[in-house]
């Protein structure tokens, strides 16, 4: 309750939540295009990248305003994201390699930049570096404006070009033989995601803003297999640890705002690989066993159908132990494999008489149609 | 030794120091991790820091490298359950122990002094102020030390386990069928790169240690198949971007370890355009030529 209280008065933290909202939506739904193209690192790299256009931004204009150093950010931004495409058409180098080496070497441009920028007569630089390293806190109503404009932009391009982005996203060959020109649609992919990068970075900062691009995308992945869903659950996953980190970094003092939605995001990846159904680790442990345990009842039933067969008519009742005998199994395995012949007898495969056991109709049937392919 | 000799010496040793475990990582398809180790060793030196309460403890970079490992298993680990990919992996770990370096550091911001620009950006240039006295003796910078033992380290590791390496990098299958141990190699081979990463974080700052671990093998690999040739390639690149990079810096007056990543660029550039074989600029002449014989 007190909670609700605190961000129902302070206004700054109504903004700051709204912006990180937004900006969870936004690399949602981006970042799913990104992690399933194996894309993910280019957040890290364009955003490591916008250094230099920031400062030479500022270097030409001359001014601090928002939308100036974020014009900057985003041609260096794109800049890079060409180079590292063309370094991988051209040359042996793979797509790592070339993402390492242009986030970096932009990067010592851009601090070379601030250096030369320190010592400009009359210059107002202080703050520069901040425009990378993100303060969420200091968000203004203006950048969050700024985020919602191009949320308002972003989300229905993705709409408008669902059918495309799918297309180019999962078989490039395939798109291309229907006609769709993968390349300008990958180059438009690829621009809505350094445009995302970008705003993000002064929100949560370079490091950060790679994770919000990647983090909730793989959440969502492991709860479905459905594109369009992926995506929305996405955009939720951002929102959800947007606006909690916002509240929690609000309320324990010295808490900074980007690494606590980090860690939210986190945790948030931790349990969707665990629970989630279908995909997730516990259900594939779950799996595993059960397969294992069905293999084991096949075994024993495949046991006793050959026994059935070798015997004569009067015989059909086979006991406990010529069974045991016939698996090769240890003295001490009996309660196991009276488990598993309680299984076969509530699956009706295998019938009981005191302590005789004898395979029926259906466990027959059953064998011919599973296991010894009706070849007989 | 004068100031500018002493920068222009480690600036040498830190980028060929660096360039050496970065031959490997780049055959391995592994650069990406060396951006990984670079930011997570954050979270090893606030660890140790706060145990030692000592910047220049070598506890640093025990907790580093240990971190820079830490990273490698937990990426490794999340790879390995199929659920995503390689490069998520990454992306998903390293913010995540950087956000708790970042957390801790805030935390307890007003207690000590450590701040994150520091160990992301660092300055060489302030490098020769921190000299290394035995016995009241003024012997020279304390990083030429650092980082030549760091380098010699690095030297001796690629030479005697050179045959290891090579098969580990080429053939992992065949490396652990002859008993070569690949994730020894693999793990020896990430606590080189974390120590070299913490070694070289407070002269040039751990984003620029990147730049010096993939663009000279990069580079190198550019111009060569031979891994032997590779390593020497690699090592002369390195120390030309040493060299032109920090005249840069100096007749500019600017970031020093900027301008040595901006020359790694630089030379990379050159040599992606103009290599004889494989160049961009010959694979647009033979493109021209074959559309000239098409035409005739």
């Amino acid at each position: 309750m007190k909670v609700i209280e605190l961000i129902a008065k302070d206004y700054t933290l109504q903004l700051v939540s709204l912006g990180s909202m937004l900006l969870g939506i936004i690399s949602g739904v981006l970042g799913s295009f990104a992690v399933i193209k194996k894309q993910s690192l280019l957040g890290d790299a364009v955003s490591h990248a916008a250094l230099p256009g920031i400062c030479l931004a500022f270097i030409i204009i001359g001014t601090k305003k928002t939308e100036v150093l974020l014009l900057g950010a985003l041609i260096s931004g794109l800049l890079a994201t060409f180079i590292i495409t063309s370094i991988v058409k051209y040359s042996k180098i793979k797509f790592d390699s070339a993402l390492a080496l242009v986030l970096s070497v932009f990067f010592g441009g851009g601090l070379v930049l601030m250096t030369y920028i320190q010592k400009l007569p009359n210059a107002n630089q202080a703050g520069l570096d901040k425009f990378i390293y993100g303060q969420a806190s200091t968000l203004l109503e203006r950048d969050v404006r700024i985020m919602f404009i191009l949320g308002v932009v972003l989300i229905p391009v993705v709409i408008l070009f669902w059918k495309e982005f799918k297309i180019a996203t999962f078989d490039e060959a395939f798109a291309e033989s229907v006609g769709f020109s993968t390349g300008r649609i990958n180059m438009l992919i690829l621009f809505m995601i350094v445009i995302a990068i970008i705003i993000g970075l002064q929100t949560v900062g370079v490091i950060l803003m790679s994770a919000m691009l990647i983090a909730p995308a793989v959440a969502a992945r492991q709860w479905t297999d459905r594109l369009s869903i992926m995506v929305l659950l996405s955009a939720l996953f951002g929102a959800i640890s947007g606006v909690t980190g916002t509240i929690v970094s609000s309320l324990v003092s010295n808490l900074p705002t980007g690494p606590t939605i980090v860690l939210i995001i986190s945790g948030i990846v931790l349990l969707s690989l665990i629970f989630a159904p279908n995909r997730g680790l516990f259900r594939r442990i779950l799996k595993n066993s059960k397969g294992y345990r069905l293999i084991c009842e096949d075994i024993v039933l495949v046991n006793i159908y050959d026994l059935h067969f070798k015997r004569g008519e009067d015989s059909k009742n086979i006991d406990f132990e010529n069974i045991k005998a016939s698996l090769n199994m240890k003295e001490k395995s009996n309660r196991k494999l009276e488990k598993l012949l309680a299984s076969l007898n509530y699956r009706g495969l295998v019938n009981k008489e005191y302590n005789m056991w004898s395979i029926n109709d259906k466990g027959i049937s059953y064998i011919k149609n599973n296991i010894k392919g009706g070849g007989e | 030794m004068s100031a500018e000799l002493e920068i222009q010496v480690i600036a040498v040793i830190v980028a060929v120091a660096c360039s050496l475990p970065g031959v490997f990582l780049v055959l391995r398809k592994m650069s990406m991790m060396s951006d990984s180790i670079t930011h997570t060793i954050l979270l090893g030196i606030v660890i140790a820091f706060f145990i030692t309460k000592d910047l220049n403890s070598p506890l640093l970079i025990v907790g580093a490298a240990l971190v820079g490992v830490l990273t490698v298993f937990l990426t490794e680990l999340l790879n390995n359950t199929k659920l995503l990919s390689k490069d998520s992996s990454i992306g998903i770990v390293f913010p995540l122990l950087f956000s708790i370096a970042i957390i801790i550091i805030s935390k307890y911001a007003g207690s000590v002094h450590l701040d994150t620009d520091s160990v992301l950006l660092g300055e060489l240039a302030f490098a020769p102020f921190n000299r290394l006295i035995v016995f009241g003796v003024d012997i020279g910078a304390k990083s030429i030390y650092t980082m030549g033992a760091i380098l010699i380290i690095n030297l001796l590791f690629v030479i005697i386990f050179f045959k290891e390496l090579k098969i580990v990098t080429f053939d992992p299958a065949l490396a652990a069928v002859l008993g070569f141990m690949p994730s020894l190699v693999h793990y020896g081979l990430m606590t080189l790169v974390s120590i070299t990463a913490v070694g070289a974080f407070e002269s040039v700052g751990s984003i620029l240690v990147v730049a010096f671990m993939i663009g000279p093998p990069v580079t190198a690999y550019l111009l060569t198949e031979d891994l032997k040739k590779m390593i020497i390639i690699d090592i002369i690149i390195s120390t030309i971007n040493g060299i032109l990079g920090y005249k840069f810096a100096e007749t500019l007056d600017v970031s020093i370890a900027g301008s040595m990543a901006l020359m790694t660029g630089l030379v990379f550039l050159l040599v992606f355009i103009f290599t004889p074989k494989n160049g961009l600029m010959s694979k647009c002449l033979m493109k021209s030529k074959k559309e000239v014989l098409k035409r005739a």
